[in-house]
Formats: C-alpha cells, structure tokens, sequence
C-alpha cells in the first residue's frame, strides 16, 4: 500500500507546489517509487514546475471521467525513472472532481507506488477538501506570517474533522510543519514570526524550515524541482526534510543566522 | 458541510441541508397497558392544551423492553396521534417494535449512553414529560457529532450534566459544545469557538473564544492556563480581548460573575 501525502495550507502562494515539486522528486531519487497529483484544475501549475509542461496529453480530469486511462495520463519524469506526475487540467474548474472518482485514482495508484503526494490548491474548499479527504499524512506549509499561520491552523482542524480518517475513526492523519520563505534575519528585526512562535501556535511536529532563496524561483522558471540543486540552502533544506520524513535524524539548520566571520564583517558590507 | 460551492451565481441554492438542533419532549412509557396510558395523557394535556397541541414528542419505551412487557406499538402511535401529539421518533425499542414504528413514519433514535440518573421508581407514575432545556446554539460542527436531536432526561442544574474532555488542539474555525463541563486538555486557537452549558477549563493557551454557562448558568466559572482569548463569556456577559486587561494576557485566571459584573481573577 502507498502511502498517500498530501502538501496543504489554506493559504495561497506560501510554497505547496514548490515543495510537492521538491518531495515528490526527493522521495523518487531515495529510489521509492513516487506519484505526484495536481489537485489545482483550472491553474494548473505542477506540470510547469516540474518541467514537463510540453508533454501533457492527457490529466487528473481525464482520468476521472474515464476519458483515458491513469498510464495514458501519467508523465514520467526525464530525470529521475521513478518519479511520475499527474497534472491538472487547465480548461476546467474543481467542481470536475469528485469524491469517487479521487478515491478510484488513488486505489488503483496504490497498487504499485509507494508514496503518492498530492498537491493541494489553495483554500478550504472542494479541491482541497479531496486533494485531503484520503492522505495518511500531510505537509502542512506554513510561511511565518500570521494570516498564513491561521490558516494553516484552519486547515490542521479540517484534516482532524473532515478526512477520511476522521470519519471512520481510524488513526488520526499524521501531521508535519514545513516552515517555508523563513529569513532569521527578519526574524532578529521583528518583521517575521519566528520558528518557535510558529510552533507555538501550531503546535506541530517541526519536519524543516526552508529558507528564503533566489534558487526557488530560478528552479520553478526553469522547470527544475529545487531539490535538485544541491548549491542552494532550499534544496539541501528539502533534502533535510526528506531524510526526516524517512527517519533519518537530522539536526535542524537555516533557522539562525549565519556567523560572517571577523573577516567578512570587515571586508564585505553585507 | 458544504463543499459544492458554486462560485460563479450569487443565487441561493434551491435546497440546503444544514445541521441544525432543536429540543423535543420525550413520552416515556412505563407501562403497556394503553387504557392506562391513554387516562394519563388525557390528564396531562387537560393541564396544559396549548402546550401539547401539535406538539412533536419521541417516544421512549426503553422500560417496557427491558421489563419484557407486550406493548401493541401501532395502536399506542395512532393513540397518541389522536390526541394531537405528533409522535417523531422511537427510542429504546427492539427490533420488531422499531420496525413497526419505521412503517408508521418514526424515525429510531437510538439510546443516548449517559447515565441514566432518574431511573423510574417502581413507584413511578406510568407516565411523564419533560421538557429539555432549549438548544439556544446550533454548534455548527463540533469536533464529535451530536445526535440532531437532543432530548435530554437530565434536568437543568441536577449537577449530573455530561462533562467533555479533549485532549487534542481545538483549531481555527473548529467549535466545541459541552452540555455540562468542557476540559481542555490542549490549546484552543484563535479563531476556534468553546461553549459549554456549565464550566470551562483549558489547560493549554486560550486563544480563541471561551463561553460558559450558555443556558443562563450563572454561577459556571472559566478557568484558564494561559489567556489570550479573542473573547470570554458567562451566560451572556461577555468581554472582547480588547476590554481585558493586558496584565492578565498569559497568566492563569478564572473568570465568574459577581452582580452581573465579570471577575478576572489571577490564580
């Protein structure tokens, strides 16, 4: 049976595409086979990220509606030969998905994948309900800001109450923070909530905090998940919480501000 | 819930199902012989016409089936049709009786698990009415789900009200009702609503809205760990976060009220 993550908010624009990118392609090269579904019909965003935007034919609609077949629709990633992506449909809205159909899809992907991230739309409503109705675990993606905090804590008090889990009493979803866009020196400023304020609201099982970088947005524009750029500190993050979420004990980093030395405070203004 | 929002029309949608509570009396039935009980009803709504004319009731019948009595169900319902009574449930029946009262247009409430406190006497009149007190909030969607239909055989203030205690976060948007205590063994978020019928304790941080004593309970107390709520309320005497006072802002309190004035102690 795979396991089912799904890469959650509530709030828009704080990084779930970015990470279920960098995830989905971290669990793929630790050599499990991985499934990576847009769940954002109408803004369809994944495909681009991950670089295969000009090999869609067919999508998670599709798929649905019994139009083509999960192996006709699924991309399988240049790059890593484990790594297969189910994109979004742009021409139509969320209310093309249904319970049934998701909960279908997701079965047959069970059979022979390990670990089948689902990527979120933003909101509380029907895209994001489904794209949470079946995981077993989520990647709740906060960025430390308040209005992102609330409503992540919005969306963790969904996924108690309205998942499947929920509903038959099962064990409840487990649940892990990513920290996302985080800049320990806006935090020493007071412009940003720190890591532990976050925690403190949220309180949540911390699985890494991802630091601001220009490599984000170099990797989303080139098509290249982040992950893959082992110079830049939000690809070794990503890396950090993939190890995490295997079990491998990693020490946090990116959350304080890195020592210049003596000689670059001297010789560097910034 | 409602996920299938239609975001392109303004329009209301033709149906909406919305959970939603209302209280009923429920008619016990003690004993099985209908001529006995067709008196006692008769006496009971020469007391009160008004009150009892169309009014829906549950019937409770949970003695007769624990005392193995014959009770003719479909002639007992049409009974109590004929007194203007609207019978709308069935509660505490077996099988077969739950069958008839299916084919009769009753729904089967099933036994609620609180304990029993007014187990009736053997020397119990076969027959009695309560009302239960008014469900004043519809509590959305509280973290459990209530039966809809509450019909409580507790009466107010009998100190016996079922307590609720949870020990996960209450989050944002989330609302928990108690109809007795509520504990809290975690944090309350901004934004997350907790009422209850009698006291509030909430052993994490309060960062949302705490209201006791919803029914009028005047004397139920809020008791705190860490305050930082949006808003306190005692049987309707309520503050907003900005009319506390920033001195008690993370500290242990209670809260009760004193001549209709709210009281913030430090603990």
């Amino acid at each position: 049976m795979a396991r089912i993550i799904v890469v959650t908010s509530g709030k828009g624009g704080v990084g779930k595409t970015t990470t279920s990118a960098a995830i989905s392609m971290g669990l793929a090269k630790k050599g499990h086979k991985t499934a990576v579904i847009d769940f954002d019909v109408g803004l369809r965003n994944l495909d681009l990220i991950m670089g295969c935007e000009r090999r869609v034919i067919y999508d998670l609609v599709n798929v649905i509606n019994k139009e083509a077949t999960l192996n006709q629709a699924l991309i399988k990633d240049k790059r890593c030969d484990k790594l297969f992506i189910l994109p979004a449909s742009q021409t139509r809205d969320k209310d093309a998905l249904h319970l049934e159909g998701v909960g279908r899809i997701l079965e047959e992907l069970s059979k022979d994948f390990e670990y089948i991230v689902c990527d979120s739309p933003a909101g509380i409503e029907k895209g994001a309900h489904l794209a949470m109705y079946f995981a077993d675990d989520a990647f709740v993606v906060t960025n430390p800001e308040v209005s992102s905090v609330r409503d992540s804590d919005r969306m963790l008090g969904i996924l108690a109450s309205k998942s499947r889990r929920a509903e038959n009493n099962e064990e409840p979803i487990r649940e892990y923070l990513l920290l996302s866009r985080y800049s320990p020196e806006r935090v020493r400023l007071g412009e940003m909530l720190s890591v532990a304020d976050v925690q403190e609201i949220l309180s949540l099982n911390l699985l890494g905090v991802i630091p601001e970088s220009k490599s984000v947005l170099n990797a989303s524009n080139s098509g290249v998940p982040v992950i893959l750029d082992d110079k830049s500190d939000a690809g070794l993050a990503y890396a950090d919480i993939i190890d995490r979420y295997l079990g491998i004990n990693k020490p946090h980093r990116f959350i304080e501000e890195e020592k210049r030395s003596l000689f670059n405070k001297l010789f560097r203004s910034k | 819930m409602s996920i299938d929002s239609t975001a392109v029309s303004n329009q209301r949608p033709a149906i909406e199902f919305k959970s939603s509570t209302f209280a009923v009396p429920a008619l016990i039935i003690n004993s099985a012989d209908l001529k006995e009980v067709n008196a006692k009803i008769l006496q009971k709504i020469q007391q009160a016409p008004e009150f009892f004319k169309n009014s829906p009731v549950l019937l409770d019948i949970h003695s007769i089936t624990t005392e193995q009595l014959d009770l003719k169900l479909a002639e007992l319902i049409k009974l109590i049709r004929g007194h203007t009574l609207i019978p709308i449930a069935l509660r505490g029946g077996h099988t077969e009786l739950n069958d008839i009262a299916l084919k009769s247009g009753l729904f089967i409430q099933p036994l609620q698990t609180l304990v029993d406190t007014d187990k009736p006497k053997t020397s119990a009149p076969p027959l009695e009415t309560k009302k239960s007190p008014p469900a004043s909030t519809d509590p959305g969607h509280p973290v459990a789900l209530r039966s809809p239909i509450r019909t409580d055989r507790r009466t107010k203030d009998d100190g016996n009200a079922i307590s609720r205690i949870i020990t996960s976060p209450i989050r944002s948007g989330q609302r928990v009702y108690s109809e007795g205590d509520l504990i809290i063994m975690s944090q309350v978020s901004a934004g997350a609503e907790i009422m209850a019928e009698g006291n509030i304790h909430v052993y994490g941080s309060l960062r949302g809205r705490a209201l006791a004593g919803v029914l009028g309970k005047l004397d139920s107390r809020i008791f705190c760990f860490d305050c930082q709520a949006e808003l306190i309320s005692i049987a309707g005497n309520y503050k907003v976060k900005d009319d506390l006072d920033p001195a008690i802002q993370h500290k242990p309190i209670q809260i009760y009220l004193q001549n209709q004035a709210l009281i913030i102690k430090a603990l």
